[in-house]
């Protein structure tokens, strides 16, 4: 009897695994179906291997851009890209430890140091976007409308009004740490609130509690109808935020895949490439989420 | 193996080095966990030996949706906790929002329907003759009840330990409802995922090494009550 009960079941799961397969093959097969006019019109290439791991930041996801840039690329190029989006922190830690093959992300500073130390090659500038103040109407610091990104965190600082970090060594994190050593401030204190969060979360938790917090304008954009913060300071020349790929280097790690980073990072500062990220978010934004600026 | 080794070796110098921050994250980890824990059993360990016993409409379906909730998400359950505290929210008033009394509403929410739903098992689990045995020697039905509740306290304590296994470790209802605030909310878990974030995998594992060791602890200290309740005589013997 028990033998009889483990072979059902095993062909149960047998049977279930095969169903799945099929399902999985049908959305395959269905797929191209909905677009037949565009395949005739574009042969994909096939690389030799297709498979492609882009470690980003989470404001690049979060925004929508990549999902946008994702199909275009893997059409035009025939790679695979798989998205592991991140903190610029771990993003590039990735790149140390190759467990992936080309990065997007936002901090110079560091950017220049993992190429410098042999991790990274064929560095490009892609675009940039700002950061911006947001905070609660009735503004506490009084702030709104300042141009000097200096005077205003002094402002936060001597009223003591509620400030949000993301604390997580993000791209975010370190533009928020630069502006304060401008400021020669070292923020502490009850209305410091460190919080290791993503963006998103970030802006939920300082709309919450009625804080100030520094946010990139793509995740702003696409969150400020859902929260009540507003724009209190932008425009300040150190609040610009560039973006960069860079590919891992074959010397440090034989088995990455530097064709594929290669393609991914001509594809990006393309006419194409640049072209769609200058436009994207305008239609639905009203405005434009990220510059172009590949030379 | 580098990292792996790295973290063991940081992991043993934080819990030598008594880091302030490394203490004060423990000790509301230890907190909200626990508080959470207790409130769980003082609901739940009742209602759970009421669902098992007494008999009346609508019990099956009760007992269903206990072990449903068993099953309860933990970042639904922040979520939850989020809609009602937040300050849109009908509890709004308050200001619970990213304080450890929310923690502990949230993690209630996760302990005590496993509490709940485990102590009725086991009650269940009991055989007719405990009752009919304490009625022969002149129980009433609330001491032979009474009987029944002893006799389950193994797996009322594997309910509270199987509770405080999910509670310690558990990150999503934390992180949202407290918020992971440096100093104020931050704990052992919501902590690891933020060291992992940065890239520093070896402090997280040192932190992790550290939340393995506070369970341990915990776990010592709740089976030590079947230890004082139980004795050798009842152990299934293998002839």
């Amino acid at each position: 009897m028990r033998k009889l009960g483990k072979n059902k079941l095993f062909a149960l799961l047998l049977a279930m695994m095969f169903l799945v397969g099929v399902m999985a093959g049908c959305g395959n097969q269905a797929e191209p179906e909905k677009t037949p006019d565009k395949v005739a019109e574009q042969v994909t290439p096939t690389p030799d291997n297709p498979k492609l791991k882009l470690a980003t930041t989470t404001s690049t996801q979060d925004s929508g851009l990549l999902d946008v840039l994702k199909p275009e690329f893997e059409k035009d190029t025939g790679y695979n890209l798989e998205i592991i989006a991140v903190g610029t922190g771990a993003a590039i830690n990735m790149g140390e430890k190759g467990d992936v093959d080309v990065l997007l992300v936002h901090s110079r500073k560091a950017e220049d140091e993992f190429v410098a130390a042999g991790y990274g090659v064929n560095r490009k500038d892609v675009m940039y976007n700002d950061f911006l103040i947001v905070g609660p109407e009735n503004d506490p610091a009084g702030i709104k409308g300042e141009k000097d990104i200096v005077v205003a965190m002094k402002k936060i600082v001597d009223t003591k009004s509620t400030f949000v970090s993301r604390g997580d060594d993000s791209g975010t994190h370190k533009k928020e740490k630069s502006v304060w050593d401008k400021a020669g401030i070292t923020p502490q204190g009850d209305w410091y609130k460190s919080v290791g969060k993503g963006m998103g979360d970030t802006f939920r938790m300082a709309n919450e509690m009625k804080a100030y917090t520094l946010i990139d304008r793509a995740t702003f954009l696409a969150l400020k109808d859902k929260y009540q913060l507003v724009p209190v300071v932008e425009g300040d020349a150190s609040l610009l935020n560039p973006y960069g790929v860079i590919a891992i280097s074959k010397d440090k790690y034989p088995n990455t895949n530097l064709e594929g980073a290669n393609a991914f990072i001509d594809w990006m500062v393309s006419e194409k490439g640049q072209k769609m990220i200058g436009e994207y978010g305008v239609d639905k934004y009203g405005q434009q989420l990220f510059v172009p600026d590949a030379k | 193996m580098d990292v792996i080794w790295q973290g063991l070796k940081e992991g043993f110098l934080l819990i030598v080095a008594m880091d302030p921050e490394l203490v004060h994250i423990t000790l509301l980890s230890i907190q909200v966990s626990v508080s959470a824990l207790l409130l769980a059993a003082i609901m739940g360990i009742p209602l759970g030996t009421v669902l098992a016993l007494k008999e009346f409409p609508g019990r099956k379906t009760l007992l269903n949706i206990t072990y449903t909730f068993m099953g309860l998400p933990p970042v639904l359950a922040g979520l939850l906790v989020f809609l009602f505290l937040s300050t849109s929210g009908p509890f709004g008033y308050f200001q619970l929002m990213f304080t450890p009394t929310a923690m502990i509403i949230a993690q209630v929410l996760l302990g005590f329907p496993i509490v709940c739903g485990l102590t009725a098992r086991a009650v269940m689990a009991q055989p007719q003759e405990v009752f009919d045995t304490a009625a022969t020697l002149g129980a009433t039905r609330r001491q032979a009840s009474w009987a029944i509740i002893r006799e389950s306290r193994m797996g009322i304590i594997a309910a509270l330990t199987t509770a405080l296994g999910r509670l310690i470790a558990e990150v999503g209802a934390v992180m949202m409802v407290g918020g992971n605030i440096k100093g104020e909310t931050r704990v052992l878990t919501t902590s690891i995922v933020l060291e992992t974030r940065m890239g520093n995998d070896s402090s997280a594992l040192a932190i992790g090494m550290v939340l393995l060791l506070i369970a341990f602890l915990i776990m010592l200290l709740i089976l030590s009550l079947e230890k004082r309740t139980f004795t050798d005589e009842r152990r299934i013997q293998i002839v």
